[in-house]
């Protein structure tokens, strides 16, 4: 644990000694919570020399909206929002549009646009090698070409721990300090140093609807509830987060930090499982990832 | 009960954080079955999740080229490219962990036209997991791949003999493979060759060993990588800070961040910042959110120092006793990962730790045949190839040879136009400058100058203790030339410390080091024809030869300055044998470093009852 601590701190380090205008996504999630926390040590006693930056599809879930607050006023960090401008104006939102149009404007779009609009040039994602099977390709340092497209053919080498930051104008690069994390690493570091997360990873009664086979919580008025169709209150917890239309809840006991590592032990199926995105069609990871998804 | 529960989850995580991680790299030719092995290490440690499994049976019905069976490579080949190709391209990171170990498996291609994702994953690994199909033995590919294995520095080699499952699992083909292969790899001396048969679309031999390999009586592959030794830098070394950044919150606080690329640290320490050789003392040390007693090898840390003084990303922060090496020329192994082909002369951008300089290769010793290892005359590198070459910087890089330590002996290059990582680079050792800067002949030669001064230069070296009269002697030398209308100069060692030398201490590798620069001063001044006068206590033998080896017959003349220690002690001008005698001042010649007294030379002044006019005498007489 301390290693892969120490591994990635040098990565954050390397990453804004290098880079002209750098910037940490800020998901909310339990792995932007690591990433933050490694943050603040990497430059301990100062406070990170980057702001945050959290692109905001509105479809966040409420507990995540106010747990953000919290760890911006607790870290110092300066924190950026966005939110793609043209899909508000559309009105853009899964159960209107689709998972895959939402995504592709309200995250995909909009992180090109805010990226672009602060010419940020390097950007700190909290991706990891076990998540997917394309991710476990993808380098450290992850090359964008203008428009912020990958090439995952055209991936520069990386040996020792060397990392070749120089960029032209207009191009950037995406770097990856826990890489090379594991989910359980994540919950047992967190853990470990009483990192704060969202309470929406412990078990609680909440309200949720059977929605294609999984369960969604209900977070406020615009799930379109069918004739007779009505929430019911689950013992439920997620393992990622995301919009919560788009991320599944699971019905669980794990109410404390200790019981959701000991059911995370035994799980059975992936965390991305509940991540509607990933199986919509073959290799629609990379493709997304080609197109300037993170 | 649920305290119970905690408490396990707690030690669990507690495990889990004191567990070991192996990192290993699988290579080896196209078709050896190295994906279909590492999805069978995943599938075997249970560290397939069950929505990956079922993803697995339809893609293996899709894709899959084992008929009914299901096709694990499958897990780990990513890229869609490579799925449809049926091969690996890029490197993939998989991590899996069992009882008694983490591991990261970087799966690597086995095609000649991706080395350099080969050597990507290799330069972190501990171990090489080397794959040989049963049916076909060893090939070209694993010849070279066994040959960057071994370039990078990897010593510990499994050879998994695979596809046992297709030879009948007869131990007469796995012997006559391991006999080949031990014979070949005997020039790589790797540290330990284990040898396993198995079959990775079987599982025989992954995890358990099985009926069908009954005969065979060496652990499985998970046994044996959850207990081969992993080759962690060892924290006896000496201390090593490559500094990353400073951090500078406000002008209270000034930290170096970095991560110990070798041995530890504590409040207190000695140090030295490299290249400039400044001296400090570290005054806290800072991991995380905490100040610590210590901290060792790969840890990132910050530290402060006591001193202001000047350090930046790309220096390095070292043990003030025994400081790394310092140079701007060397010999190394390249690897060319570029497309464009690597010409000498040419400038790349070099990264090196945290110092990104300019550099260029002045040569190319020779390229190394990556398949037999023969050794080629080249005019310049292309893709794929590896040589040996001299490489020549546009600033002093801090390093340490490869074989010692990887982080501080490995460097990337890049090219300056495309930015793209072009070679990659491992320091065999720092060249000379005199062996590699070619010496601009001149029209105006040494004698030339010294004539038109009417005078023979001369190098007049005064060597004794400290105290013993040298600098009288020397003084009144240079007043009786000058009055005879000499040029002179007059090297003095308390002086050269003030200016020249102010960066060394008084270790004896800084003590080789004040003579070596004063010798080549003196080389140069007698060279533009001079008679230069050397007054050093220049305690060792060996540095002295090297100052005569400097220069041509006759031009050097060592002087001993011969006073006992108790006259020397008596006299003691400056006060610093009473200083010295109370432990005040470590490495003091004659008290606590030796003196090693001249056997041959060419005056040998007793002064003992002798003025020191009467002595400046003597080496007028002997001068003519």
């Amino acid at each position: 644990m301390k290693q892969l601590e120490a591994e990635s701190i040098e990565i954050i380090r390397e990453a804004v000694a290098t880079a002209r205008n750098p910037v940490m996504m800020y998901s909310v999630g339990k792995d932007s919570s690591v990433m933050l926390h490694l943050a603040r040590k990497a430059f301990y006693p100062a406070p990170p020399p980057f702001p945050l930056l959290h692109v905001d599809t509105q479809w966040k879930f409420k507990e995540m909206y106010a747990h953000r607050e919290r760890m911006v006023k607790e870290s110092g960090v300066k924190l950026i929002t966005y939110t793609n401008p043209e899909g508000i104006a559309q009105g853009v939102g899964p159960f209107t549009h689709g998972s895959g149009y939402h995504t592709d404007v309200m995250k995909t779009q909009a992180l090109k646009q805010a990226l672009d609009m602060h010419q940020f040039d390097l950007v700190f994602g909290g991706a990891r090698r076990d998540e997917e099977k394309s991710r476990a390709k993808e380098r450290v340092f992850s090359f964008r070409s203008a428009g912020h497209r990958w090439d995952p053919k055209a991936q520069r080498p990386e040996l020792w721990n060397l990392y070749n930051a120089r960029i032209k104008p207009d191009e950037s690069i995406r770097v990856f300090p826990i890489s090379n994390w594991t989910e359980q690493d994540i919950w047992n570091y967190i853990l470990q140093e009483r990192i704060p997360i969202v309470p929406l990873y412990l078990a609680a009664e909440r309200p949720v609807v059977k929605f294609n086979g999984q369960w969604i919580l209900v977070d406020d008025d615009r799930y379109p509830f069918k004739e007779g169709e009505k929430a019911v209150m689950k013992m439920v917890r997620f393992r990622t987060l995301g919009c919560w239309p788009l991320t599944a809840a699971v019905e669980s006991d794990a109410d404390t930090l200790e019981a959701v590592i000991a059911e995370t032990l035994n799980a059975r199926g992936s965390e991305r499982e509940g991540r509607m995105i990933d199986s919509d069609e073959p290799g629609s990871m990379e493709k997304k990832k080609q197109e300037g998804y993170f | 009960m649920e305290q119970q529960h905690a408490k396990d989850v707690l030690t669990f995580v507690e495990d889990q954080a004191n567990k070991e991680t192996l990192r290993f790299i699988t290579c080896g030719s196209v078709d050896d079955g190295k994906s279909t092995l590492i999805g069978r290490l995943l599938y075997e440690s249970k560290n397939i999740f069950d929505d990956q499994l079922q993803a697995l049976e339809s893609d293996s019905k899709r894709y899959g080229t084992q008929g009914e069976k299901m096709d694990m490579a499958l897990l780990v080949d990513g890229l869609q490219a490579e799925r449809e190709q049926g091969i690996t391209i890029d490197v993939a990171y998989r991590f899996f962990s069992t009882e008694k170990r983490r591991f990261i498996v970087a799966d690597t291609p086995g095609h000649e036209q991706y080395t350099r994702n080969m050597a990507t994953g290799a330069s972190t690994a501990d171990v090489a997991v080397i794959l040989v199909d049963a049916r076909k033995g060893i090939l070209v590919q694993t010849r070279r791949h066994s040959r960057i294995v071994s370039l990078m520095g990897i010593k510990q080699v499994v050879l998994a003999v695979n596809k046992m499952d297709l030879v009948s699992y007869d131990q007469k083909v796995f012997d006559a493979i391991v006999a080949d292969y031990t014979a070949f790899a005997a020039e790589f001396k790797f540290d330990s060759i284990m040898a396993i048969p198995v079959s990775g679309l079987d599982g025989d031999n992954v995890l358990e060993c099985t009926e069908n390999l009954a005969w065979f009586k060496g652990p499985s592959l998970i046994h044996h990588l959850e207990q081969v030794p992993i080759s962690l830098a060892a924290d006896r070394g000496d201390f090593r800070l490559p500094v990353q950044l400073v951090n500078r919150p406000n002008l209270d606080f000034r930290g170096f961040c970095g991560r110990i690329a070798e041995g530890a640290v504590r409040p207190g320490d000695a140090v030295r910042v490299l290249p400039s050789g400044v001296r400090a003392t570290v005054k806290a040390v800072i991991d995380g959110f905490d100040e610590v007693e210590v901290a060792k090898v790969g840890s990132s840390i910050t530290i402060t120092l006591n001193e202001e003084v000047d350090a930046s990303r790309g220096d390095v922060i070292v043990s003030a006793e025994r400081p790394a090496e310092v140079a701007d020329q060397f010999e190394a192994k390249l690897l060319w990962m570029g497309e464009h082909a690597m010409s000498p002369g040419r400038q790349y951008l070099m990264k090196m730790g945290c110092k990104e300089v300019t550099a260029t290769i002045t040569g190319i010793k020779y390229r190394e045949d990556v398949n037999t290892g023969g050794h080629m005359a080249a005019t310049n590198l292309e893709l794929n190839e590896i040589a040996t070459v001299d490489i020549s910087t546009s600033a002093p890089m801090v390093f340490e040879p490869y074989t010692t330590n990887k982080l501080l002996g490995s460097f990337i290059l890049v090219d300056k136009l495309t930015f793209e990582t072009v070679g990659a680079g491992m320091i065999d050792f720092a060249l000379r400058r005199a062996s590699n800067i070619h010496w601009q002949a001149l029209e105006l030669d040494r004698k030339a100058r010294a004539a038109l001064k009417h005078q023979e230069s001369r190098c007049i070296w005064l060597t004794g203790l400290s105290g013993s009269g040298k600098s009288t002697i020397a003084d009144l030398l240079e007043k009786r030339l000058y009055t005879q209308g000499k040029h002179t100069y007059l090297l003095d060692g308390d002086n050269v410390r003030h200016g020249l030398n102010r960066d060394l201490g008084f270790t004896e590798a800084d003590r080789v080091e004040n003579i070596r620069r004063v010798a080549e001063v003196a080389k140069l001044m007698v060279d533009a024809g001079l008679i230069v006068i050397v007054s050093f206590i220049s305690p060792f033998r060996n540095e002295r030869r090297m100052a005569r080896e400097l220069f041509g017959e006759g031009e050097f003349m060592e002087v001993f300055v011969d006073t006992p220690l108790e006259e020397c002690e008596r006299r003691d001008v400056k006060g610093l044998y009473a200083k010295a005698r109370k432990g005040e001042l470590k490495n003091f010649t004659g008290i606590d470093s030796d003196y090693e007294a001249p056997e041959a030379p060419e005056l040998h002044l007793r002064t003992t009852g002798v003025s020191a006019e009467a002595c400046a005498e003597q080496v007028m007489n002997a001068l003519v």
